[in-house]
């Protein structure tokens, strides 16, 4: 008997903090495999520093993420690409109002080993070696040896978008190696010769060399200001600019605090901001 | 305390008439079918997860079959998961896993059955009880460290003198199978020479395709010390690596099954005035012949279920080496496409990209539920030739 009044009284607290606190601890995150990451590390930080806030996060592609936006599904929709007409008329329709927060650059340098002697292409150029129409490095002015094309395996974010950036929705030709992760990529590159590959900008270091595209240095201040042809913002949306002093406030301008930038310059990307 | 009450049942029973009383006994009884009851049930659970990976597996597959069809998965080579209007032609991968996978078993097989016939026949014992421990020390190192000195170690020394080593390589390989080409060759000629016994005509005979043997090795040698390997991801090294992963279960396997062949039979022989070499060749090894061929799809099984490995150095790219045996272009398996694939996204949303990964799953377990029957089979015919029927 006493045990059970003493379950009904934890059952009825339980519901009753549930019922208390419900519209504002949950925020759901669903959308791009390339923003996921950044939204995982802002999740982890922000419900590290308050207690009780409980945010999902799950990495179902840009489009779902809008999906889930439009239909009220997410808080938050993480998107690698700016949202299309349709989805933006479909939201509009449904009574949401999507929103911009651009979170980061997405920049992927082109790397070669350090003795390569090629110090630019154009992105034409890189296309065409992994469609497979440039095959040897002295079609671009490299010593003659078989030109060796890594790629990151095809449901990375990188992947993606090297696709959409460079490949211009041509096919990556079949003899191109894929592997892994960016730090995989850069010790194939680092001991192959012949190698080309391609990274975040934030993976590159002194043992691999990051090719100039179209003249422009791939470095955080030419992606920053779009000089740099590999690049694209990240999105997160919200339905409407989140009302100030909010969790969901807080969360889509973390990005704008020193350690939102730290985070983001940890995994990798470019920060909007320079602290 | 464990071992008491496990030991405690069978124990008791056959003294029961001298000391138990009946009631005792019959709590006695009790226990042990208990016991056996829950024997049981451990071994059903195993057999229930076989049937339950088979069951889960099938039922994630069957939707791509349903909306893709077979022929398109089975025939073609276009591996385009993530673009605009998919294709998942998977040739590519089962070809890829076979080329690795026979390249695991050409330098496994040759060094895995002489080893073992070393450590068997050969090496005294003393010696043995060294060596065998360090080979099967080959088995508890994990597939990732061997991926990891697959990329980071041999795909650059690969690249740097890949030619020195392929001639090495092919020295390697060439002299054991040219050897056991010229006694079944001289075997051969011995029998077709038959009634005639002219010794001189058939050393002449074994000494010309010795010196053919030889002369080919040479010009192997030639070509492929000065090859040039653009990228050491390729078929090569994992198929090297693979091997060399695959040896141990190969060596103590085969070598179980050539010491099941007994003394009576080696000492049957060498009464009967066989030399040592002629003992091993024409008694030993044909009687363990089909413990050897289990032992050889063990190792092969072994090779096909590798995934980490493959992952890290086979270069993983979707497509068919021109020409096909050219094991020096990088491939792609059908475990490591598995692996790499089964990204967090298509959990959500169920599509061919995801349901494609059990349909290659599917395939490896049927594979290797093949295999494994095939293997028992062998197990089981050498069991029944060595005891004679």
């Amino acid at each position: 008997m006493r045990l059970s009044s003493g379950w009904l009284a934890a059952i009825a607290w339980a519901a009753l903090s549930v019922a208390g606190t419900a519209e504002e601890t949950k925020i759901v995150i669903d959308g791009s495999t390339t923003v996921g990451p950044i939204a995982k590390q802002f999740a982890q930080y922000y419900m590290e520093q308050h207690k009780g806030v409980n945010i999902t996060v799950s990495e179902s592609g840009s489009g779902n993420g809008a999906k889930s936006l439009i239909n009220k599904a997410c808080d938050i929709a993480d998107m690698s690409r700016f949202m299309k007409d349709e989805e933006f008329k479909a939201a509009v329709d449904a009574g949401v109002m999507p929103v911009a927060h651009v979170v980061a650059v997405d920049g992927i340098a082109i790397v070669v080993h350090p003795g390569n002697p090629v110090k630019n292409l154009t992105v034409q150029q890189v296309r065409e070696i992994y469609t497979g129409q440039i095959t040897d490095w002295s079609q671009v002015g490299g010593p003659s040896t078989k030109i060796v094309k890594v790629s990151r395996d095809t449901n990375s974010g990188t992947y993606e978008t090297f696709e959409s950036l460079v490949m211009n929705k041509q096919k990556i030709v079949a003899d191109t190696e894929y592997v892994g992760s960016n730090g995989a990529v850069r010790s194939r590159i680092q001991t192959t010769p012949a190698a080309i590959g391609y990274i975040g900008l934030g993976f590159v270091d002194r043992t691999v060399k990051a090719l100039d595209i179209e003249g422009v240095t791939a470095d955080a201040d030419t992606v920053a200001s779009g000089k740099y042809a590999v690049a694209r913002p990240l999105f997160m949306f919200t339905n409407g600019y989140p009302k100030l002093g909010t969790h969901l406030h807080a969360l889509v301008t973390l990005h704008l605090s020193k350690k939102g930038q730290e985070i983001i310059e940890s995994i990798g990307f470019v920060p909007v901001t320079k602290y | 305390m464990n071992h008491a009450s496990l030991a405690r049942p069978g124990g008791m029973r056959s003294r029961q008439s001298l000391i138990l009383s009946k009631r005792a006994s019959r709590t006695q009884r009790l226990a042990a079918l208990a016991g056996e009851l829950v024997l049981l049930l451990i071994t059903c659970s195993s057999v229930l997860a076989v049937l339950f990976i088979f069951y889960f597996i099938a039922a994630d597959a069957i939707p791509f079959f349903h909306s893709r069809g077979f022929r398109e998965f089975f025939t073609s080579t276009q591996w385009y998961p993530s673009a605009q209007q998919p294709a998942f032609g998977s040739l590519a991968m089962f070809f890829g896993s076979f080329l690795v996978t026979s390249g695991a078993a050409l330098v496994a097989v040759p060094l895995g059955v002489f080893a073992a016939v070393c450590l068997s026949d050969i090496l005294p014992f003393a010696l043995r009880q060294v060596v065998k421990p360090v080979i099967e020390i080959l088995a508890a190192i994990p597939s990732v460290a061997f991926g990891f000195f697959a990329l980071v170690i041999f795909a650059p020394v690969l690249q740097q003198s890949g030619g020195p080593l392929l001639a090495l390589g092919g020295w390697l390989v060439g002299v054991p199978v040219g050897l056991l080409l010229l006694v079944a060759a001289d075997q051969w000629i011995g029998r077709m020479l038959g009634q005639a016994r002219r010794p001189t005509v058939r050393l002449l005979l074994v000494g010309l395709l010795a010196a053919g043997l030889a002369g080919a090795l040479w010009l192997l040698h030639q070509r492929l010390y000065h090859m040039q390997i653009s990228s050491g991801a390729n078929a090569l090294n994992v198929s090297v690596i693979l091997g060399i992963m695959a040896l141990p279960t190969v060596v103590s396997v085969s070598e179980d099954a050539l010491q099941a062949v007994g003394r009576e039979l080696r000492e049957g022989s060498y009464a009967l005035g066989a030399t040592r070499a002629e003992t091993l060749l024409k008694v030993v090894l044909p009687a363990a012949s089909s413990g050897i061929a289990a032992a050889v799809i063990l190792g092969v099984m072994r090779a096909i279920g590798e995934t980490m490995v493959v992952w890290m150095a086979s270069g993983n790219a979707a497509q068919i080496p021109s020409p096909w045996y050219n094991l020096l272009e990088p491939v792609r398996t059908l475990t490591a496409t598995i692996a790499g694939d089964m990204g967090e996204a298509d959990h959500v949303t169920g599509s061919a990209r995801y349901h494609v990964l059990f349909a290659m799953a599917l395939c490896l377990l049927v594979i290797s539920f093949a295999l494994n029957m095939v293997s028992e089979l062998a197990v089981r015919r050498a069991r029944r030739k060595l005891r004679g029927e």
